[in-house]
């Protein structure tokens, strides 16, 4: 039976069904349940199918939204999941760890006098109902053209843009640094986040589309980006962040300091959480206190991280307020639900150990909000005398990356910005060497999962056009 | 993947494998190393490429067994396979004729000192090897080192073997002897550099020392294998692994490669117990078929 659009708007955002907040802070589980076929059938009902759909225009990939969530809400659910990846090569990843407050469902018109359609919860679901019940279904994938990309990192740049070509019929070959496939959806983002069976799946299905992987691969050390282009017609690099910036305070150096990075990885990619049944340690957590710098969502994954390795406290130190946190609502909010303090206005001054090295102490700075900054915002400046010892046995830096040189280094001719940002032609990703495009973090500097895959996907647009006419561009 | 072609002790607990892997035999330089990762639950770890052959595309790396993942890789054969291995990384050994040049290794630390004393001897200096150990079986690489330098000088603490005493006193001879010595490798243990640096500082001869820090991926994204050269924060995998001696800040490196010593006896431990388990359930399956 057909609905207005007022009873549409009429029904209630469904709540996403979660772990218990005291019972998921000690373990590693996916915190989010996901919604069930009527949970999601009735959410979908939300969805007004607008005639100019700024959801679409919201998503950095162009999913077909009202398209998909249509056919949710008639429960065809496989037909929803393949509508899904017409325009995104990870749908269920990027229903979990997608912005889409700030993207799609922040234009939603649903979401103007109400709440917005819960885009991100659809998306999840239709990719993970297609996996669970039927499998994942692949693509149909063009005739081979028998040109030849290389892709130089697994990540969400990567995959998107490999995935984008593979059905364009091109030989696509991944090249990537460690030993799984997924960058930061492997090595960063945590299991109760992220799943990694769930990111391995949809390699999976790449892999099944035809598209061929090289783990253990370090482009510019074990072959060079000219090297690969004797053999491959075209290179997309998508190399990500690189090296963890620190905060140049006193003390980095002690036992119990991490960058982000080093943290993340340990726990998620080598399962330091499972030490000793994995080889890899990690600091002992049981009791002690920890602290993360940054305000943004890798901050929160650490620091939520911190409280499942046993932290007796864990908190956010950030040097202004809330609302300017870069990290996504809901992130803030289940760390707040899990336990996790947050230590506004206050900086770290200094890092105190003991006469072993180990990390006892910080000195913390309080702030307060002064004249506004060049970026509008209203600057943190310290507040004179204010500064607190706080006991701390872990400090996990998660205030961001510079770039990676392994690349720039090896590829001279390439251009890059002084911050060793590749230059590209931001509506082709094109890089000023020929055949050679970029995207994602080693060109924008740490954003998101999504964004690196719509420039992984508008490289995939411009490589194709380039193989066909290489000598127009 | 990555199948071993040779594998054979050198000395006690130390291992040499020569590996397939023609891409990084190809690539590598002196000086750079390896990440390898014994089994699917594995660490990742830096080893130093030692040697290569291009013409029969391997690799040779040289390891002590002394936590659980370099014994794990120790009980390997040949004809077993490495999980991954990954390479090559870090910059490779600055070299060029500084005239004379003396190479010090210390226990497997020669290992690692051997492709560079190579590459200082190709490159016209006249190289002078310290081979040094506790004691006899721990002197490795004597004769290949002997094949591609100039002098060798075997030493041990105990006096089993060559010079009784440590390197750094085999060095001070030499200095004392009004040997003229432009330049200076030293691999080994962190005390053992530390003390080369000490003497070689007064003499201002330019001395480079190769680290092993504690490392995850080996690109640079992790930042785990930090020092302090020059009161300046380094990662080690991409701005190393050799730096200046006189300038690397040796106390925040001992203490930083203490860093997981409780958990890394504690995985040790476990790891031993379950060979030693192995062992006995074998030995009592082999007594009931008996």
């Amino acid at each position: 039976m057909e609905i207005t659009n007022k009873q549409r708007m009429a029904i209630k955002r469904q709540h996403m069904p979660e772990q218990d907040p005291n019972t998921r802070n000690k373990n590693f589980t996916e915190v989010n349940y996901g919604y069930d076929e009527l949970l999601a059938m009735e959410e979908a009902r939300r969805c007004i199918a607008c005639p100019k759909p700024a959801c679409i225009e919201g998503c950095p990939v162009s999913v077909k939204i009202p398209q998909f969530l249509k056919a949710i809400e008639k429960g065809q659910f496989a037909e929803a999941a393949a509508i899904l990846k017409q325009d995104n090569a990870l749908p269920a990843v990027c229903g979990r760890v997608c912005p889409q407050e700030e993207q799609c469902e922040m234009v939603c018109v649903v979401g103007k006098k109400g709440t917005s359609v819960g885009i991100g919860h659809l998306e999840r679901f239709a990719a993970d109902w297609e996996r669970n019940n039927i499998g994942i279904q692949l693509s149909e994938v063009k005739p081979a053209t028998g040109k030849k990309v290389a892709i130089v990192g697994g990540g969400p740049a990567g995959l998107s843009c490999a995935g984008d070509l593979i059905q364009m019929g091109h030989e696509v070959t991944v090249f990537e640094a460690l030993h799984e496939i997924g960058g930061v959806l492997m090595y960063g983002i945590p299991e109760f986040r992220l799943p990694k069976d769930i990111v391995r799946a949809e390699v999976e299905g790449l892999q099944k589309m035809g598209v061929k992987f090289v783990t253990n691969f370090v482009v510019g050390m074990t072959e060079t980006i000219d090297e690969l282009l004797d053999e491959y017609d075209a290179a997309f690099i998508g190399v990500g962040a690189g090296l963890p910036y620190f905060m140049n305070i006193p003390g980095e150096t002690l036992n119990g300091v991490y960058s982000a990075n080093e943290y993340l990885t340990r726990v998620n990619l080598m399962k330091a959480y499972d030490f000793p049944n994995s080889d890899t340690p990690m600091f002992d957590l049981h009791g002690k206190v920890a602290a993360v710098f940054g305000g943004g969502n890798t901050a929160m994954d650490a620091v939520r991280t911190s409280l499942r390795l046993g932290a007796k406290r864990a908190m956010i130190v950030y040097r202004r307020t809330e609302a300017e946190m870069p990290a996504r609502n809901e992130e803030i909010k289940h760390a707040k639900e899990e336990g996790v303090e947050f230590m506004l206005l206050a900086a770290p001054l200094e890092l105190i150990g003991d006469e072993n090295g180990w990390l006892r102490s910080m000195k913390l700075q309080r702030m307060e909000l002064g004249e506004p900054d060049a970026s509008g915002r209203r600057r943190p400046v310290p507040i004179e005398g204010a500064v607190d010892d706080v006991e701390l046995d872990v400090a996990v830096i998660a205030i961001g990356n510079g770039s990676n040189p392994i690349i720039s280094k090896t590829t001279p001719d390439l251009k890059v910005n002084k911050w060793g940002n590749i230059l590209v032609d931001g509506s082709t990703m094109k890089s000023n060497k020929k055949g050679v495009f970029a995207g994602g973090d080693i060109v924008t500097g740490g954003a998101t999962v999504i964004l690196a895959m719509g420039a992984g996907r508008t490289a995939a647009k411009s490589i194709n056009e380039y193989l066909n006419n290489p000598e127009t561009w | 993947m990555n199948k071993i072609v040779e594998a054979r002790f050198l000395g006690p607990d130390v291992k040499l494998f020569r590996i397939d892997a023609q891409k990084i035999a190809e690539k590598r330089k002196a000086g750079q190393f390896v990440i390898v990762r014994v089994h699917n639950d594995g660490e990742r770890i830096p080893l130093t490429i030692a040697d290569s052959n291009t013409a029969d595309g391997t690799i040779t790396i040289i390891v002590q067994g002394i936590g659980k993942t370099t014994k794990h890789l120790n009980s390997l054969e040949a004809g077993d396979f490495i999980h991954d291995l990954v390479g090559p990384l870090g910059k490779a050994s600055h070299i060029e004729n500084f005239g004379t040049a003396v190479s010090i290794g210390g226990g497997v630390g020669t290992a690692i000192a051997f492709p560079t004393a190579k590459a200082l001897k190709e490159a016209g200096n006249h190289v002078i090897s310290i081979i040094g150990g506790r004691s006899k079986e721990y002197v490795i690489l004597e004769d290949e080192m002997k094949a591609v330098v100039d002098e060798v000088y075997a030493t041990t603490d105990d006096g089993s073997y060559g010079f009784h005493g440590f390197v750094t006193q085999k060095l001070q001879q030499l200095l004392d002897e009004g040997r003229k010595i432009d330049f200076v490798l030293a691999i080994g243990p962190i005390p053992m550099m530390a003390a080369v640096a000490k003497v070689t500082k007064p003499y201002g001869i330019q001395t480079v020392i190769s680290l092993n820090p504690i490392m995850v991926d080996g690109t640079g994204m992790c930042g785990g294998c930090r020092a302090v050269v020059d009161e300046k924060t380094v990662f080690v995998c991409v701005d190393g692994p050799e730096f200046d001696a006189h300038k690397v800040d040796f106390d925040v490196l001992t203490k930083r490669n203490k860093m997981y010593l409780p958990q890394e006896r504690d995985s040790l431990d476990k790891h031993v117990c379950h060979i030693d388990n192995m062992y006995d359930a074998k030995v009592k399956q082999n007594e009931k078929v008996a």
